[in-house]
């Protein structure tokens, strides 16, 4: 009997540790992601990153994303759809964070569409064909041409273009934000420099409600 | 062990055994629960050498927990294996962190190299000694139990 007590009492209080450590780890990572994207305000933004939406709308979203990413694709639309919930109050700021190998390669792909001013449609069809291009979760930038027909796009010109070093210096300045915000995971979210709780939808929107509320005070 | 003197009988070994086991299992029950927050909480990728030593750490929590009760002194036999096992994976840890085995037979290429140190504390405590100092204490508790039975 007491040892049966002795047995549940330790498991129990085992649990409750690791609980307890959870929650507190949890509420400790959010203060000092929190922390980090208030200290590093300028990697969020560069002058460089393309952005989808008025240039003056109160809410801003940055959005470190990875084309060969299956969440990212699957939070595309959700993205989509919170800004056509709030015309003209959002803007879309998109970060690239080429994490799969060879995902920097067609993020390269990405910007020489964007010299053609193709940048969103680009982005829209690759996420579409993702498992096309992406087999196995392995980006093969010879398998994106075929679903970029149609967008009226020069190839020849965009296999030119994305040698260039200029979007050579995109990626990896993007990816040193990436690192100096401690984006370890895509897609990652800052709304008005705010990073999520944690991951999840709900919690993007929710973000974004309290951002357009403070905008609207 | 606080026990008197006729707890050394073999009618009553069993409480002493007992305790022992359940000292082993409290040991590998924090270990396994640790290994659980450093990985799923605190987001350090486990290394191939650190799976393994989870594959012999995890078990032994459901092992020695149905060895209580009843408490069957057989656990040892079921055990000490997976004790076993686990000490010679942390110790081969230990020793290609410490650089005793040369770089070609390391058995890990892909992914988190082993011989990575993620995490010290203190200057000296890292992961893989944990690792070798749980084995260790749980094969010892289960060889302890083994002797005061045969008393």
């Amino acid at each position: 009997m007491k040892q049966k007590t002795a047995f549940i009492v330790s498991a129990i209080v085992l649990l409750l540790i690791f609980v307890a450590g959870t929650l507190f780890y949890s509420s400790q990572q959010e203060k000092a992601a929190a922390a980090l994207a208030e200290a590093n305000r300028a990697a969020l933004v560069r002058m460089h990153s393309p952005t989808l939406g008025r240039q003056d709308a109160p809410v801003v979203i940055v959005e470190f994303l990875d084309p060969a990413c299956e969440t990212c694709r699957a939070f595309y639309p959700l993205v989509k759809q919170i800004m056509a919930a709030h015309p003209d109050k959002i803007r879309l700021v998109l970060r690239y964070a080429p994490f799969h190998n060879g995902s920097d390669k067609v993020v390269a792909v990405l910007e020489a569409a964007r010299r053609q001013g193709k940048l969103w449609p680009a982005l829209e069809a690759l996420l579409a064909s993702q498992e096309e291009w992406s087999p196995h979760h392995t980006p093969q930038v010879a398998l994106v041409w075929k679903h970029l027909e149609g967008l009226g796009l020069n190839m020849e010109q965009m296999a030119f273009d994305m040698t260039a070093p200029e979007i050579a210096r995109i990626v990896e300045e993007d990816l040193a934000d990436a690192k100096t915000l401690r984006v370890t995971k895509t897609p990652e979210f800052f709304v008005n420099g705010r990073p999520m709780p944690s991951f999840g939808a709900d919690q993007l929107k929710a973000l974004v409600n309290d951002a357009l509320a403070a905008a609207s005070r | 062990m606080n026990l008197p003197e006729s707890a050394h009988s073999a009618h009553d070994a069993a409480p002493v055994g007992w305790t022992l086991v359940f000292i082993a299992w409290l040991i590998a029950t924090i270990s396994t629960l640790s290994a659980l927050f450093l990985g799923e909480i605190m987001g350090y990728a486990p290394c191939v050498l650190c799976w393994y030593q989870r594959i012999a750490m995890f078990p032994l929590v459901f092992v020695l927990a149905a060895g209580l009760f009843p408490f069957d002194r057989r656990v040892i036999h079921y055990a000490l294996p997976l004790a076993l096992a686990g000490l010679a994976l942390a110790a081969f840890h230990l020793a290609l962190i410490a650089g005793w085995i040369p770089e070609s037979i390391k058995p890990c290429q892909q992914g988190v190299p082993c011989s990575d140190v993620q995490v010290t504390w203190f200057g000296f405590v890292t992961i893989p000694l944990l690792s070798l100092l749980s084995f260790l204490f749980v094969a010892g508790l289960l060889a302890a139990t083994h002797f005061k039975g045969s008393k």
